[in-house]
């Protein structure tokens, strides 16, 4: 641990100009590689370069895979219904910023 | 699976498995197994937005798995109606006599995490699994990258801070059982962070099998709600009060932003609603988000003689109907 304080876990930030491999998006979401290539073919994650297997993904792949996997773990959702929940959640999140924008 | 606590006689406080799932005591299999997929739809915590969801989730999700298998819910049903939510309950020796679970697996949504009261009654899980945990094949030695979430404060991100964490983590303990450990880090905020921003702590997600090396864990960054300032990505938004006669002559007014206050012109004849840019005044950064402040009109009160006859003469000296376009005459 380089931090000067030793109690300080040292933290690196994921931003917009982090990507992940093929293979640490799969480490991260505990998941396989075909799992990550069927959430691709549903358009779920748009790679940044598609060559496979030499993707790049944006740090908000991160996030939307973590999510595909706890839906279809916990609700049973498949990948289109997932794709479906996730695009319609990333609307309302738009909306609610908007509507909080437009509050008096 | 499941295995029988041999400690007997904890007091617990008792749960109320029909309340949570919100059903009567004879609710029929079906009607169980439909109110739980409701319930887990709405408490999901990547789906509701309720700052308790992930605990009703856990809850429900507990409640679902001793009343969809009929013999954990014959023995629970045996404990009788007389008990409320939350009162202090210890099981009567022998409660379980003639009851043979067959366990039949955990849901695997709470796989690990049981209250007290359920562990009273039907033993911990065994190996349960940690959570993030995602169908994998065996060979994985590496331990498992885990994720949460961290509130902060805009301050944090405008002054960078180190923030204590705490996180349960399922551990297992020499004997198999699934335990939860509290564990504290201390995790620095780095200046400028701002909502959707996730960190990564190398080396603090689950503990790896034999020699292999500890998973990862992830934060997902969260604000607080600021009492002044609205966020958009890097962007500060303030919606500011201003006077009739400041919108409409211009002045400068002082303004908060992040880093202090400053003078900021309005320009004249700003309407309600005018978004003015205060350049590099949002979130630090390489590239500095902006501050935009939202003109706000604010009416000054009718409440004497002399402001009454000011807006008098306002009604007689201008020309002014602000539902000129509204076709009515």
């Amino acid at each position: 641990m380089t931090d000067k304080d030793q109690n300080t876990t040292h933290a690196e930030l994921i931003d917009e100009r982090t990507t992940f491999t093929l293979a640490e998006l799969c480490r991260a979401c505990s998941v396989e590689g075909e799992y990550i290539e069927a959430m691709i073919e549903h358009g779920i994650l748009e790679p940044l370069s598609d060559r496979r297997p030499h993707y790049a993904f944006s740090a908000a792949s991160l996030r939307r895979t973590r999510v595909t996997v706890s839906l279809q773990r916990d609700l049973g959702v498949n990948l289109p219904g997932a794709a479906l929940a996730l695009d319609l959640l990333e609307r309302i999140a738009e909306l609610d910023a908007q509507l909080e924008r437009t509050k008096p | 699976m499941c295995i029988r606590s041999t400690e007997q006689g904890n007091s617990v406080d008792y749960r109320d498995y029909y309340k949570i799932l919100g059903v009567e005591r004879d609710a029929t299999q079906d009607d169980i197994k439909r109110a739980y997929r409701k319930l887990a739809r709405k408490y999901h915590p990547d789906v509701s937005k309720e700052a308790d969801a992930e605990e009703r989730f856990k809850e429900v999700g507990e409640a679902y798995e001793v009343l969809k298998d009929v013999e954990k819910r014959a023995a629970y049903d045996q404990l009788g109606e007389q008990w409320q939510q939350g009162q202090n309950f210890t099981p009567p020796p022998d409660w379980d006599a003639g009851f043979e679970f067959s366990g039949g697996g955990y849901t695997s949504a709470d796989a690990g995490f049981h209250s007290d009261f359920f562990e009273e009654l039907f033993g911990r899980a065994q190996g349960g699994r940690a959570y993030g945990a995602g169908a994998r094949g065996q060979g994985g030695r590496r331990g498992e990258d885990h994720h949460a979430k961290v509130l902060i404060d805009l301050e944090d991100s405008i002054n960078g801070a180190s923030r204590p964490i705490t996180l349960r983590v399922p551990e297992l303990s020499p004997d198999g059982h699934v335990q939860l450990r509290e564990r504290t880090l201390n995790v620095r905020i780095p200046k400028g962070i701002h909502p959707g921003q996730q960190l990564r702590l190398a080396g603090q997600g689950g503990p790896g099998l034999g020699t292999g090396e500890s998973g990862d864990l992830f934060l997902e960054v969260e604000f607080r709600k600021h009492p002044l300032y609205r966020l958009e990505g890097t962007d500060v938004y303030l919606d500011l009060p201003v006077a009739p006669w400041e919108a409409a002559l211009g002045a400068s007014v002082k303004v908060p932003t992040i880093s202090g206050a400053v003078n900021l012109k309005i320009p004249e004849d700003s309407g309600q609603g005018k978004k003015l840019r205060i350049k590099d005044r949002g979130l630090p950064g390489k590239t500095p988000g902006h501050m935009y402040v939202v003109l706000q009109i604010a009416l000054p009160p009718a409440d004497s003689d002399s402001a009454r006859a000011l807006y008098k003469q306002m009604e007689e000296q201008l020309a002014f109907n602000p539902r000129a376009n509204m076709g009515v005459a």
